[in-house]
């Protein structure tokens, strides 16, 4: 889960990373407290999508008139789409050098990854093509320790100022605890800077692993200042995997490599996919019926694909669930369904004592495919 | 032949009391695997119709000779159920969690490398089935059939499309696998194929990729440089919307890796077959066998 850059900075404050004094700001009303912030202070748009500097979304105050009138230009802006909801305001920064650092797991080679540069604050995928010295990559094994003589290696390798080395190397250190401890999928800097008030990181980009938020309480307080997609916002609270597309075929299937491959196989046959919808390994029956609850809210979608290959999913429970969520009910759009696999036959079964004129089943993907997209026409 | 599990495979199953688990094990033990323990701390001495429960793998290992172990502990006791798998003497093990984070993939994997010889398939896979031989895991054995085709997969249901297409056409498997979709997979796609590569029986392999990662490009280059075996492939995903990238960081280090049409054109450039649907697998390997 991608975190704003306040999030991420508010992680950075858990684990001792200095970082700029600063507060949020979500009306102007706000603004009528006391800010306790030294100027010039530096209003920032918390919006998930690059290029907000480019969009007149980070803007720099230097007295209380500026801050209100950036803060009102600001705030309700759309930056490509994204609304501001959420304004930044950091004390400024006289920044003297600028440098790019991140974490990540590099899955080929199954280890954490580290990136530095004494080229930061600007385009670092630029330089990684141009100057792909200046770009100093750093292999770590998960099973072992960041070792502090690794850090100041990596400072020196990178060409940083080593006037600041312990500076720097306590940050890298704290940093690379966020990463691991923290159980983030990505912690990026740009810029890392040396400044009038020593080393800060003074962006922030993180991802969290949400497969660990079992480990860390906080993650549910972040997922729920994220705003969700309105079409998404149901799926997410019956815990479906679903992604809104633009095509009129609502796909329903288990797991996520069989319903990509469902999105392909209808666009193979001429349509298009309203949706992702993967209800995941071990579907019980609720799930099911939650899935086609999901997909009446589209009005785009003309007929619905149930493609279902059953392993750990169980083919009787998905068709109860079917039957559950159409017995007695007028239904919208027809339903195509393909069922194979683990309790197939008892599934089909099921599916045949309940009869619906709008329920068609289909033996393979191929025809079942064809079907929705021609029923969908 | 068939590659790492056959009719002598012993397993112990982790996680054998709860509900997945005793379900597909039972499954498992139904198709003709020998299902030899289960291990349960505290449980020991119990048993789950008629399968010896032990509280540890080393005990379990020890009575029964047990050789491998099927995982099905929750996500945040599986990285230390896995360690003791492979501490316990089992030397492979496969592990069909869903949910480990990241990092504790990370560091199991890094951990059973370099302090143990056991292989790890998965986490978040189906497991594997060597047709007519056993069965580990919770594929739906029914679509199986026994024979000459190696089947490897990324994702667990396609893994299963694409052997029903297969069976359809007569076609029979050696051994059909799961590597499953997390971010740190313990067997890759390389090390399933290079073993089909060695295996006498193995005739011919189908690979199945999806979006995202790397490991079809690295299988890709592998392939071109040491399989001599027709290799039939298909890559999910080609209408998918492009997931999201990890920061710049994820885009330097992907540079133009990990869509749709960089993997088909590197297994491509390979010398593979590449199918656009599923269903054609079953075809384009007939078409290959027949010559």
């Amino acid at each position: 889960m991608d975190l704003f850059e306040y999030q991420g900075k508010s992680l950075y404050q858990k684990f001792n990373i200095n970082h700029p004094n600063s507060k949020l700001i979500k009306n102007l009303n706000d603004l009528n407290d006391p800010i306790n912030l030294k100027f010039p202070v530096v209003v920032k748009a918390q919006v998930q999508v690059g290029g907000r500097g480019k969009a007149g979304g980070i803007k720099v105050a230097k007295d209380n008139t500026e801050l209100t009138q950036y803060s009102e230009e600001i705030l309700g802006m759309d930056i490509k789409g994204h609304k501001v909801e959420i304004l930044l305001l950091e004390e400024a920064s006289n920044i003297l050098e600028e440098y790019y650092i991140s974490f990540t797991l590099d899955r080929s080679e199954k280890k954490y990854l580290i990136m530095l540069s004494a080229k930061g604050g600007m385009d670092i995928e630029q330089v990684a093509e141009e100057n792909p010295d200046d770009l100093i990559k750093f292999h770590v094994s998960p099973s072992e320790k960041l070792m502090s003589s690794t850090i100041s290696e990596l400072i020196h390798k990178a060409n940083l100022n080593k006037n600041h080395e312990e500076s720097l190397s306590e940050i890298i250190e704290n940093l690379y605890l966020m990463f691991t401890e923290g159980d983030c999928d990505l912690v990026e800097v740009n810029p890392l800077a040396i400044t009038d008030n020593g080393v800060m990181a003074l962006d922030s980009k993180v991802s969290l692993d949400m497969n660990a938020k079992y480990k860390h309480p906080y993650f549910d307080d972040f997922e729920q200042e994220i705003p969700i997609p309105e079409s998404e916002k149901n799926a997410k609270e019956k815990g479906l995997n679903f992604i809104k597309l633009d095509g009129s075929v609502g796909i329903i299937g288990n797991g996520a490599g069989l319903v990509m491959s469902t999105l392909d196989v209808v666009a193979e046959n001429g349509g298009k996919a309203a949706n992702f919808l993967d209800i995941g390994g071990g579907a019980k029956a609720e799930t099911v019926s939650s899935a086609l609850e999901v997909l009446e809210a589209d009005k785009n979608v003309k007929s619905v694909f149930i493609n279902i290959f059953g392993g750990i999913t169980r083919c009787d429970l998905v068709a109860e669930g079917i039957i559950e969520a159409t017995k007695g009910k007028e239904l919208v759009w027809p339903i195509i369904i393909r069922l194979d696999g683990t309790n197939s036959l008892e599934g089909l079964e099921i599916l045949k004592a309940n009869p619906n004129e709008k329920i068609f089943i289909e033996e393979s993907m191929d025809s079942a495919a064809k079907l929705a997209v021609q029923k969908g026409l | 032949m068939s590659i790492l599990i056959d009719e002598n495979t012993k397993v112990v199953v982790q996680g054998l009391t709860g509900r997945e688990g005793q379900f597909h094990a039972l499954r498992n033990r139904d198709y003709g695997t020998k299902i030899v323990a289960g291990t349960r701390p505290g449980k020991g001495g119990e048993n789950v119709e008629g399968i010896p429960i032990f509280d540890d793998v080393e005990k379990a290992v020890s009575e029964t000779d047990a050789n491998v172990a099927l995982t099905f502990v929750p996500p945040a006791f599986a990285k230390d159920a896995v360690l003791e798998a492979a501490f316990g003497g089992c030397e492979l093990i496969v592990c069909i969690t869903e949910g480990i984070p990241a990092k504790d993939e990370a560091e199991m994997y890094d951990i059973l490398k370099k302090e143990t010889k056991a292989s790890l398939l998965g986490p978040n896979c189906p497991g594997l089935i060597s047709p007519g031989k056993a069965n580990v895991g919770i594929m739906p054995h029914e679509i199986t059939l026994p024979g000459n085709i190696g089947v490897v997969s990324r994702s667990g249901t396609l893994t299963y499309q694409a052997v029903h297409e297969l069976t359809n056409l007569n076609i029979g498997q050696s051994t059909c696998i799961g590597i499953g979709g997390d971010p740190v997979p313990g067997m890759s796609f390389i090390d399933v194929i290079e073993k089909f590569q060695a295996d006498s029986e193995t005739e011919g392999i189908v690979m199945i990729g999806e979006i995202g990662g790397t490991a079809e490009e690295e299988a890709a280059d592998f392939i071109k440089q040491n399989v001599t075996k027709p290799v039939v492939s298909y890559i999910a995903g080609v209408t998918a919307p492009p997931g999201k990238k990890m920061g710049h960081a994820g885009a330097i280090v992907s540079g133009n890796k990990g869509t749709a049409e960089a993997k088909i054109q590197a297994l491509t450039d390979a010398g593979a077959i590449v199918v656009k649907t599923p269903t054609e697998i079953g075809e384009a390997m007939k078409d290959v066998i027949n010559g």
